[in-house]
This record gives structure tokens, sequence and C-alpha cells, in this order.
């Protein structure tokens, strides 16, 4: 529970809210691309935040961050050679083992893209392992675009499919405007032995998972990335309890047949 | 080449759509090309065609003081542009331009409600491909009305 101390390595802006800090690797070791570390700014606050970067790089551990509270804010402040605090890595991430074989469906929604990266990259590290490979991501506007030259580069590969789409653009924009669930019934895939997993905003992703549901995919294959207020991330506190479970402890990484009627439940 | 009714046929919005309908449809259809840059149509303009997409992408978009043209959809190859035609009072309520080179198939609106209204096995075809899509519209709308992926969201 005592976090270890980690310096800030790098410091990049990916937006003017979001911001990517590549930090000492201080944690217990690998991670699993969907699992968090808890970051304390020190004298603010303690926050989960998901890994963004590769599960196969060793020398410094990627988060990324949207200033949106105290600890956020403080965080994203950070510059080179700031300390934060560090402790992880915690949870259940992506079904990595479970996608081998099968076609990977990838739904990403906003910042839903960072926790999503770590599993790209072993997707796309790990190319034969895998069947296609569909990314599909959406967006508030062009300029909310996460990890830019990252999709650019990865949509010049000729071994996986990728869609972005912004849910309002000017003039200048070229790309595709609207929301995701009408990529998900346009991609090529097999249903039948696809998997799916997705990230973004709780609403998105509900409609997100249905969509896939009445594409063929079955609910057990498809995984989502549930938020709640984390706070020990050890399932002690009890702050993140949704319904039976804890999200720090038996998630964030859930399949849908588990969450499904939760998700309806207004209360939780 | 092939001939309008065979593209009407293979064309998502017609799927499965009975080979004496398709021929009817047809004869309200007409190729288009849109340069990149080019409207379909303008906001206030009567309603007058709506279009199968083949090839190429439609920004639909709304003039919005102080932001200009402000796109809210696009629509690429197998979607339609144009649901307004058949609603009266059969105006547009928003502009159309084509983001890219575009290709598709213009129906005329007026032929084709005329059809639909002296063949009602037509029209409950045609109003049945079209409820759909204006459900779906409606609903991608709410969700971005929601701006989830805002800060406070």
């Amino acid at each position: 529970m005592t976090p270890r101390v980690a310096r800030v390595l790098r410091r990049r802006a990916e937006t003017p809210q979001v911001f990517t800090l590549e930090l000492e690797p201080v944690g217990d070791g690998p991670f699993t691309p969907g699992q968090f570390n808890m970051l304390s700014a020190f004298g603010v606050g303690e926050a989960p935040i998901s890994f963004s970067g590769d599960p196969a790089e060793t020398e410094r551990l990627v988060h990324t961050i949207r200033a949106v509270g105290p600890v956020s804010a403080a965080l994203t402040g950070l510059g080179v050679g700031d300390c934060v605090g560090l402790r992880g890595p915690f949870g259940v991430g992506w079904p990595m083992a479970e996608a081998e074989g099968r076609d990977v469906i990838v739904v990403a929604g906003g910042l839903g893209l960072a926790p999503l990266r770590p599993a790209l990259y072993r997707l796309l590290g790990e190319r034969r392992r895998y069947g296609r490979i569909v990314l599909i991501y959406g967006a508030r506007s062009p300029g909310d675009i996460l990890f830019r030259r990252e999709l650019e580069d990865w949509r010049r590969r000729l071994d996986i499919e990728i869609e972005v789409t912004v849910d309002h653009a000017d003039s200048e924009w070229r790309g595709h405007v609207g929301v995701v669930m009408p990529f998900l019934a346009r991609a090529v895939f097999d249903p039948a032995q696809a998997i799916a997993l997705v990230c973004g905003p709780e609403i998105m992703m509900r409609f997100a998972a249905a969509a896939l549901r009445d594409a063929g995919v079955a609910e057990e294959s498809i995984y989502l990335s549930m938020e709640r207020n984390m706070k020990c991330a050890i399932g002690q506190c009890g702050h993140c309890q949704f319904g039976p479970v804890f999200i720090c402890r038996d998630g964030p990484v859930f399949s849908y047949d588990r969450l499904r009627r939760l998700l309806t439940v207004k209360e939780l | 080449m092939e001939g309008l009714e065979g593209i009407i046929k293979r064309h998502p919005f017609f799927a499965g759509l009975d080979e004496a309908f398709c021929a009817l449809v047809a004869g309200c259809a007409k190729n288009v090309v849109f340069q990149a840059g080019e409207h379909l149509f303008h906001e206030g303009e009567p309603a007058e065609w709506f279009y199968l997409l083949r090839q190429g992408r439609v920004a639909m978009q709304v003039a919005a003081p102080g932001r200009g043209a402000v796109t809210f959809q696009t629509l690429s190859e197998g979607e339609i542009v144009g649901v307004s035609c058949l609603v009266a009072p059969y105006r547009w309520n928003d502009d159309a331009r084509a983001v890219e080179l575009t290709r598709a198939v213009a129906m005329s609106a007026q032929c084709l409600r005329q059809k639909c209204e002296s063949d009602h096995d037509l029209g409950y075809e045609i109003m049945k491909r079209f409820t759909p899509i204006l459900i779906q519209r409606l609903h991608a709308a709410q969700l971005q009305l929601l701006d989830v992926y805002g800060a406070s969201a």
C-alpha cells in the first residue's frame, strides 16, 4: 500500500487537456494490457491511471492522463525530473491469451484509447497470433484524437483495419463524422469467433457492446473496461463496488455477460 | 457497363427488394458525380433528390454563426443521403457537401413519392428501408448531443 517514488522521464502533450507521462519503472514488475497503477501527486492525492505504453517496454512506465480533477491536474502539471508516487500494477486486464487465434475488434472512445493502446501494441507486436484486427476509434473532434501519429503509422500497415470518427468537425476534416456503432456493423470480421475489447465512456460502451452483440459477437467474448471511484485498488475500501464486484480487484476489465444487467441499473 | 437497375439492386439500401420494384424505382434514377467540395444540396432548398452513395464521402453540415460549416455526420459508400425528401414539406434541413469525389445514384424524390403513392406495397418496402436509418441517425444524434467524450462526461 506504500507508494514507491518514480521520477518523470518525459512529458508529452497529446491534446490541450491530455498528457502522457513516462516514468521510471519502479512498480511491481511487468503489467498486463488493461491494468492500472495508482499514481499520487504528493500533497494532493492519488488516482488510478491505466497503463498506455507498450507492455514489452521495460525501460519506462507510460501513463496517459486527462486533467479533469485536482489529482489529475497536478499529475499532468509535473515536469521532467519531478516525483510521483506509484503503486501497482493492479486489476484484471484484457484477455490477451483468449484473443489468440481469433479476430480482435478494438473499440475505443475518447481517452479510452489509452488503456487499449498496450493491447494494440501486443496485438501488432505478435501479429501472427491473431486473426483480423479492427480498431474503431471515436473522439470528440479532430483536435481530440489521441496518439494521432501512431494511428497514422498503424493505418499504413496492411494487416489492421482502422476507422476513426469524431462527433463533430469543421470543413477541414476529411475523415468520418458520427458515432462508432455503424462502423461495427460494416467492419469485416467473423463474429462467431471474434473477441471485442471496448473502452470509453460508459454510455458509449453500453451501445457499442449492444451493437457487437447484434453483429453476432457472443456476450462472453465482449470485454469492457469499467471506471469507478477506485481508492485502495485491492478490493478493501469498497469505493469502487459495482453490484457484486469491485472494479479495482475484479476488473477493471469484465466480460459483457457479467455486466450487461448491472449496466442498466440506474442506481449503480 | 452495369445498368442502373443492377446498381440499385446491389446497393445495401435496396437489398432484397423485389425485382419488379427495382425496375420501378430505377425509372426515377440517374447516375451523378460530385467533385470534392461540390454541394449535393443546401439547407432550405426543395428536397428533390435522394442519393444512394456508390463511392466517396459526403459531409452533412449546418452553418453555425462564428463557426462556419459544422459537420455533424459523414456518409459513405452503401449509405443514403437525403432522408428529408420523403417527408413534407420536402425541404433540406442541412447542407450536403462532397468531401471527396463522390459517385451516386440520384433518385427523383417526386417520382419515387408518386410511385409509392400509387403502389402502397412499394411504399411500404421503401418506408421499411427508410425507418431504421431515421432511427439510427436520431440515436446517433442523441449520443452526440450527450458529448460523451467531453471532459465533464
